[in-house]
């Protein structure tokens, strides 16, 4: 369970970092510590960063998050963030637009304003340093506690990350969401075929996305028309 | 709903479907004297005067039905659980308290049961069974619940259990869950009134037409009973995860704390509750700190200690104010420098916050060390003791793994001469304050044989090995000893380890 062994070259550290996430203990010690020899601090607490963030997500996930794992994960996150940016002044933390329901009462209070404070505090960091998570966006969870998904609105398209290199993207949004399949949604067969199910169909549909093969849309219209048909209540003498 | 279970008279071990005695018997040992002993008489540190009371295992569900069923079933079950080792994680002890008598010894699990063991009486004819515990009742406290408010399910696990002085014949004890704390009266019955006029012997209504004579009921002796019945439901008040509750001196109230707030009870009115700690900011941002443990002073109704995340203690008085959010004393160690990492607010996030039983001193219990302050000097402890230091160059995969936020607490003996806490590996750790002394022993089925002397065990840090040490890698993190306590008079320790119940005590010569 414990990772093997204490103090390791750097070299031997590098490479571990890709299997285990953190090797050497002694690196996070504060840089002011005599025994740290002058390493880039960089490189290894951003793996304890990125650790940190996961942590701090996998709480907010929670339906009733731990709130001592969670105070104690963030302010072990602000800790970090400090010493890797160690002459950037922290940027303040932003208020909240709208914090519904801060009336101290038993039913609302607690979860609305923690998932809205812990959202700013991640927006906060990610506009600091790049995640290497996808954002999650925390502020609107349904009833159940699960994110809806789309991405934060603070995030620009000009801001958008991409989640493997932490480089910004070109696309934008579709980047984002690379490994999601979306073709049901990215298709234009669509947006024709709602038009042909209104009674007497006046022209041909194909003129509003001509790029579209006729036997495709055919198709379409063939199930949608048998799939009327189907809906259609019984009459009398069925 | 409740189970009555009949008490004591459970008969031979062997087929006892609850205990897991050893199979032979326990040689004679001498009865502890009233007062209770140093650590050690023996010369030399960590010799190992404890011996293994009995290993005791939380019945599960299974044993629980095999109660009512006819013997020949029970006898299977028996068998089955001593043969197999199993355990739900429902099984999972949460919490141990001995009574103010140490005549019985609670235990609460992750399935919301609370289990009372009953200590075997001495008599003539078994001197040497005295010392032993036995199941004297067993109730469902608390159940799952689902709150359609929020969504949320709240777990039925039982996190504390503090038991009332006795008043009575009967006993009463706090246990709380997450959320809601509930008083329970556990009494005995040894008498049944029969010869009731409008009922037959069976409880059937009698008519009333058949009825010629009157008769007065009488009580007769019956086979003894205990009774566990919910007297009071404390709900509502908790809008966070309750971690503490404590018995107040006057034993007219009790207060409860969660990660924010901290409520005084009066043990009649469950409708209402005073606020008398709520430390949640205004603004949910600027949250930074929450509330681990509270306890009221053994003898000073008015004043309470709360502990925080960040390593420090809070002495209130209630007189001062009625929200005591400002406190009289603020106890706090100013942090070492040389030891200063990322993970220094975790380790130093107090656990478990204990009143010696003089009301003098307490003990604070973080992830590495035991504390115990004088409550006359607030800027730092008057003794340090080191649990278990060879994690300090650990706290990483500790932190990954998530253990680093594990929670133990801590316990003073009944003379506050020794504090013993857990440690991982199923091991313990007791510190004598007056010879300096420490020993670390460990809970664990290897060492159940009748009458086993505790063998000191040792942590090999680094170098080499010697023969009965083991290496710092080679500890188990599973096996966590959380939850651990102690007779309030005499030198019998109750140890939990998972869904064991262990029980050693103190050879003494």
């Amino acid at each position: 369970m414990l990772s093997k062994g204490l103090k390791r070259k750097r070299e031997e550290e590098e490479e571990q970092q890709e299997e285990e996430a953190l090797a050497v203990d002694t690196w996070w010690l504060d840089s002011d510590h005599p025994a740290v020899a002058p390493a880039p601090p960089a490189v290894a607490s951003s793996s304890l960063f990125d650790l940190s963030v996961l942590k701090l997500h996998h709480s907010l996930r929670q339906s009733e998050p731990d709130l001592r794992h969670l105070v104690l994960v963030v302010n072990t996150l602000r800790r970090i963030q400090a010493s890797m940016v160690p002459t950037a002044v922290l940027p303040p933390v932003p208020s909240l637009p709208a914090a519904p329901g801060m009336a101290d009462n038993l039913l609302a209070s607690s979860d609305a304003a923690l998932s809205a404070s812990m959202a700013s505090l991640l927006e906060d960091l990610s506009h600091i340093e790049g995640l290497s998570q996808a954002p999650q966006p925390l502020a609107e969870e349904g009833p159940q506690g699960r994110p809806i998904g789309g991405p934060p609105p603070s995030l620009g398209s000009l801001d958008l990350l991409d989640p493997a290199t932490g480089c910004l993207l070109d696309d934008g949004l579709e980047g984002l969401f690379e490994d999601i399949d979306t073709s049901m949604y990215d298709s234009d067969l669509w947006a024709p075929a709602s038009e042909g199910l209104k009674p007497g169909p006046e022209g041909g549909p194909g003129e509003d996305a001509p790029e579209l093969k006729e036997t495709e849309l055919d198709y379409l219209m063939d199930v949608l028309v048998g799939t009327q048909a189907l809906e259609r209540p019984p009459g009398p003498g069925r | 709903m409740l189970l009555s279970l009949p008490a004591l008279h459970l008969q031979t071990s062997e087929y006892h479907p609850l205990l897991q005695l050893p199979h032979g018997r326990l040689g004679p040992w001498c009865s502890p004297t009233g007062s209770p002993a140093p650590l050690s008489r023996e010369p030399g540190c960590g010799e190992g005067s404890w011996i293994l009371v009995c290993r005791l295992l939380v019945p599960t569900q299974v044993s629980l039905l095999s109660m009512e069923e006819d013997i020949d079933t029970r006898k299977i079950n028996n068998s089955f659980l001593r043969d197999h080792s199993y355990a739900t994680e429902a099984d999972i002890i949460s919490t141990v308290e001995f009574n103010h008598t140490g005549e019985l010894l609670a235990t609460g699990d992750k399935g919301g049961r609370v289990v009372i063991f009953q200590r075997e009486q001495e008599s003539k004819n078994q001197v040497h069974r005295r010392g032993e515990y036995n199941v004297y009742s067993t109730f469902q406290s608390h159940e799952p619940e689902f709150d359609y408010l929020k969504s949320l399910e709240i777990e039925e696990k039982i996190n504390k259990i503090r038991w009332l002085p006795q008043q009575n014949a009967a006993y009463f004890l706090l246990s709380t869950n997450d959320k809601t704390v509930k008083l329970w009266k556990v009494s005995e019955r040894d008498k049944r009134p029969e010869g009731y006029n409008l009922k037959d012997e069976e409880g059937r209504l009698r008519d009333p037409a058949t009825i010629t004579t009157l008769r007065v009921p009488v009580l007769r002796p019956m086979d003894l009973m205990v009774e566990a019945t919910p007297r009071r439901v404390f709900a509502n008040a908790h809008t966070y995860h309750i971690n503490s509750i404590s018995v107040n001196s006057d034993y007219e109230t009790y207060m409860s704390a969660d990660d924010l707030r901290i409520n005084l009870w009066n043990f009649e009115i469950t409708n209402q509750s005073f606020n008398i700690v709520d430390i949640k900011p205004a603004n949910m941002e600027e949250l930074t700190e929450v509330i681990t443990a509270a306890e009221f002073h053994p003898h000073h109704c008015n004043t309470f200690v709360y502990s925080s995340s960040k390593g420090t203690i809070r002495l209130c008085d209630m007189r001062a104010s009625a929200l005591c959010d400002r406190h009289t004393k603020f106890f706090e160690e100013p942090e070492d420098p040389s030891n200063r990492s990322f993970f220094s607010e975790i380790i130093s996030s107090i656990s478990d916050v204990k009143f010696s039983h003089s009301g003098r001193y307490i003990m604070t219990r973080d992830y590495l060390t035991v504390k115990v302050w004088d409550l006359n000097m607030e800027n730092r402890p008057i003794e340090t003791y080191q649990v278990h230091d060879y994690l300090r160059s650990k706290l990483c995969s500790l932190y990954e793994n998530d253990c680093i936020f594990d929670k133990f607490e801590c316990v003073w003996n009944g003379s506050d001469s020794v504090i013993m806490t857990g440690s991982y590996n199923n091991f313990f750790r007791m510190f004598d304050r007056n010879t300096k002394r420490d020993v670390t022993l460990e809970a664990s089925r290897e060492n159940s044989k009748p009458r086993a002397i505790l063998k000191p065990r040792k942590v090999c840090v680094g170098g080499k090995r010697r023969k009965d040490e083991i290496s710092v890698d080679s500890l188990d993190f599973s096996k966590k000893i959380l939850h651990t306590a102690w007779h309030p008079s005499e030198n019998i320790i109750a140890v939990a380890a998972t869904n064991n119940l262990y029980i050693f005590q103190d050879k003494v010569n």
